[in-house]
């Protein structure tokens, strides 16, 4: 008999804990058992929690990967990043719904199927992929789209799938100091202990660490900032929402070095005196979930988490993985907090900041996968060596995820002070009109600048790299990106909820050929808007992609404009069309001269 | 004696205590920045960013930004004003704004803070949003069409009423309001017309039944003085 909605609450709320900072896990696992989230058990999780059921509702409503109603028993989602759509995304998933005769974002009639778009899921340099009910299906071709059609059709379960449907490889192109040589569990900590507690985050000062989420903040000072400030028990959270289109570094780190990260971890931890940790998992990464799990059992096991680390007394600190739902704002990190708090994930009002007031209130370290590997490298080789490395103000080395049109997309580790152009021609770029550096939020450039460094003197990046080569448009590439933030502003604040949508129409109406002068000025007008006024980095890194394309290709922009000061949006004289058809007419008297003269 | 604390706004010296916001301080100085979602009776939502104000050369929300010493703030100038004109219109154009039908107008702090700023058109193309009204509850009616999501109604619920009977669901532009019922209707809550949270919204979503019109448009609060001298006559806590 299958379980009632109210039974699997109950179990939801037992597995997670019954606390109302647990909510986002549990509805997680509610919909891995129903699909979707039905409306009794948000009612009935609202009764045990003692929370109103409309914030339940809210929370649900808040991620991508939620739903409250029916979905598929195959839920197909294709990534839509402009990365994906030049491997070929968008003709596969074509392919795919005629096979299976469904529309995107519609339930097929038998309930089996539905498929949708989403963003970017950190598979670039996998192929064409896709996630079916979460899992990603990477190295996608007709061939395989056409098997997983049958499968789908028979009904088979995901388990019976061919394992190398769901194979993720690493593609780590180029080693440098982090990936060359990952540290022996318990080491960096062995190694931090001996020089004692204090001293241990002198060493971290003595790196010059930045952090490598994209801010670049020095890590020595938010550490000693969160272990300095009033209150209780301390966390440490790592973050792991890896939602940049076009990054997957963090992705690599979690599988190939996830002992590194936990240990990193632990050494931020013990630097602040913290006894909690979270690692929060995008939940496109739900597949690294199960092996991290067990590389933290075997980290309690050798002593290196829980009670009396290492034998040391007093050092208490372990670690718990929360899984996102969907929602690129959660990597900003006091939407992480709110999304761990089991809420929805809206920024915060800053300041207070994290480092005194965080998860619950408390004093919280959030920092970067990369950055956490880093410390490491810091506790076992000291802070003026780990200085040593990279350029004066960007001390060590940077992963860099490669992807678009070169002929190796990976992972790149190189020492700070790199130029574009070295990256690009390791990676086998050719005839490159353009790279987008730092993901969506980040730059634009143009070939003049190809021979600018990678560091916070010139170009600070989180790491995505994205190559286009002279057969792009980066009109498009723009387009793609505004689309993006539109799709992901979490609509807390008016700038960016109705900005970032305005300036898409604007985008689309310059794609139809209908733009004017006028829209560009309404679109710079826009674009300076959203970097003063947003609540977040995501509202104000939202226009960026317009920006850099006006200042570095604004010939694919003018190319789409009419030669006019003001166009509509629409086609007047089309707007007619049924005018004419219910009137029977179509003399010349029926139609409108679209000339922009006209009043 | 320490020095009071004073930061310059629009070229006057006002003086502030430890922890007050720019806004705050400001109002207690008897000057007024422009605000939709802050109120006094709550902490600072940051939303609606009309508060906006210039601090150097960023720009920063005046509600949710503690006051700092020496710091030189431009509130009503002509790029500020400009901005907070583009906000209103992004909320104009983002619902459904019918002021001459609407039981609000003339009582609706949007209304009077785009005509105080000189707002004359809607300059952006309007979305026409599908958004269903709710008229299950026998005292109130919902008019979502109009809802700028200050979330004061939520915040006075669930902080004032003891009731949580709005929360917001959906993100982005397709962010709405939820009342506290599986059935998603106002009526099957324990909503009441004397709630704090019947009376807080500062645009017309939020209506009794049964009273509308009674003071004729054209005669309302806002018709007949400006919202930026309204909004100082109250006494703050
Ligand atoms: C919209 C937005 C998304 C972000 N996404 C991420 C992310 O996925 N991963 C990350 O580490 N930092 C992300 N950040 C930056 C974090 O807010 C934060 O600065 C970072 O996690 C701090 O870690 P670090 O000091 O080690 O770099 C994001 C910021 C914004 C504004
Ligand atoms: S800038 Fe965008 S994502 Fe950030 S708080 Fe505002 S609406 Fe949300
Ligand atoms: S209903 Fe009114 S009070 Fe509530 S969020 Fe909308 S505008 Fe604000
Ligand atoms: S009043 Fe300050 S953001 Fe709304």
């Amino acid at each position: 008999m299958p379980r009632s909605a109210a039974l699997e609450a109950e179990l939801a709320m037992q597995a997670c804990g019954r606390r109302p900072e647990h909510l986002l896990q549990m509805l997680i696992r509610l919909q891995e058992v129903f699909g979707h989230l039905p409306p009794e058990a948000l009612t009935r999780l609202a009764a045990v929690l003692g929370l109103p059921r409309a914030r339940i509702e809210g929370v649900a409503g808040f991620y991508s990967f939620l739903h409250t109603r029916p979905v598929g028993r195959y839920r197909l989602l294709f990534p839509d990043n402009i990365i994906d759509r030049m491997l070929g995304v968008p003709r596969l998933m074509d392919r795919i719904c005629r096979n299976l005769w469904i529309e995107p974002g519609l339930l097929s009639e038998d309930g089996l199927v539905s498929a949708d778009t989403t963003s970017c899921i950190g598979m670039g340099d996998q192929g064409p992929s896709m996630l079916v009910n979460g899992r990603s299906l990477t190295a996608l071709d007709d061939a395989r789209a056409d098997a997983l059609c049958e499968r789908i059709r028979a009904g088979e379960p995901l388990s019976a799938w061919p394992a190398e449907w769901f194979a993720v490889a690493d593609n780590i192109r180029r080693r440098d100091m982090l990936l060359s040589a990952p540290p022996v569990p318990g080491e960096a900590l062995a190694a931090a202990q001996a020089r004692g507690r204090a001293a241990w985050l002198d060493e971290m000062h003595a790196s010059g660490l930045r952090g490598r989420g994209g801010a670049g903040f020095a890590t020595a000072r938010k550490w000693q900032a969160c272990r300095d400030a009033a209150g209780e028990r301390r966390v440490v959270v790592c973050n792991a929402d890896e939602g940049e289109p076009g990054t997957f570094k963090d992705r690599v780190l979690l599988t190939r070095m996830a002992d590194a990260v936990f240990e990193g971890m632990t050494l931020a931890a013990w630097a602040v005196g913290a006894d909690q940790g979270f690692l929060y998992l995008r939940g496109e990464y739900r597949y690294l979930r199960a092996p991290l799990q067990a590389v933290l059992e075997a980290r309690r096991s050798a002593g290196l988490l829980g009670h009396h680390i290492r034998g040391v007394d007093g050092f208490d600190f372990d670690i718990e993985i929360h899984l996102g739902a969907g929602a690129y704002v959660c990597g900003e990190e006091s939407a992480l907090l709110e999304s761990l708090e089991g809420r929805r994930g809206t920024p915060r009002i800053r300041p207070p900041f994290p480092v005194t007031h965080g998860y619950l209130g408390r004093p919280t370290v959030v920092n970067n996968v990369e950055t956490l590997a880093a410390c490491c490298l810091v506790a076992i080789h000291g802070g003026a060596w780990f200085a040593g490395h990279g350029s004066a103000a960007s001390s060590g080395s940077k992963l860099l995820s490669v992807s678009g049109d070169v002929a190796r997309p990976g992972v790149y580790e190189y020492p700070f002070g790199v130029r574009v152009r070295e990256v690009l021609d390791d990676a086998g770029a050719v005839d490159t009109l353009a790279v987008q550096l730092g993901g969506a939020a980040g730059i634009m450039l143009a070939e003049h600048e190809f021979d600018r460094r990678i560091g916070f003197e010139d170009l600070p990046t989180a790491g995505a790299l994205m190559v286009f080569d002279g057969r792009r448009d980066p009109f498009e590439v723009a387009a793609n990106f505004v689309r993006f933030f539109a799709h992901e502003s979490c609509g807390f604040c008016t700038p960016c909820r109705v900005g970032t949508q305005l300036l898409a129409g604007y985008m689309d109406k310059l794609a139809a050929g209908n733009g004017s002068f006028r829209d560009l000025a309404d679109i710079e007008w826009l674009d300076r808007l959203l970097k003063n006024a947003s609540h977040c980095g995501l509202g104000s890194s939202a226009p960026n992609p317009v920006i850099d394309g006006l200042r570095n290709f604004r010939p694919a922009f003018e190319r789409r404009l009419k030669n006019a000061d003001f166009q509509p949006a629409f086609d007047l004289d089309k707007a007619l069309e049924r005018a004419r058809q219910m009137t029977g007419r179509d003399d010349a008297e029926a139609h409108l001269d679209n000339s922009p003269e006209r009043p | 004696m320490m020095e009071t604390a004073h930061f310059l706004l629009d070229g006057v010296a006002v003086p502030f205590a430890e922890g007050q916001t720019i806004l705050e301080a400001a109002r207690a100085a008897g000057r007024y920045i422009p605000h939709l979602c802050w109120h006094p009776d709550f902490p600072p939502h940051g939303s609606c960013k009309l508060c906006i104000v210039a601090v150097g050369g960023r720009h920063l929300s005046a509600c949710a930004t503690p006051a700092v010493d020496g710091a030189v703030v431009a509130s009503d100038v002509p790029e500020i004003n400009a901005e907070r004109r583009a906000l209103l219109q992004m909320l104009f154009v983002e619902g459904n704004h019918f002021c001459p039908s609407c039981e609000k107008s003339g009582l609706c702090q949007l209304q009077a803070l785009a005509s105080e700023l000189g707002m004359t058109t809607p300059r952006f193309n309007h979305f026409y949003p599908d958004r269903p009204v709710d008229a299950s509850h026998p005292d109130v009616l919902l008019d979502f069409n109009r809802c700028i999501y200050c979330e004061l109604c939520v915040r006075a619920s669930r902080d004032q009423d003891g009731k949580s009977v709005f929360a917001l669901t959906n993100r982005g532009i397709h962010k709405h309001l939820v009342v506290n019922a599986e059935s998603g209707r106002l009526g099957d809550t324990d909503f009441a017309a004397d709630d704090v949270a019947a009376g807080i919204c500062p645009v017309g979503v939020i209506l009794r039944k049964r009273v509308g019109f009674a003071v004729p448009i054209g005669s309302r609060t806002y018709d007949t003085r400006p919202i930026s001298a309204v909004s100082m006559d109250r006494e703050e806590p």
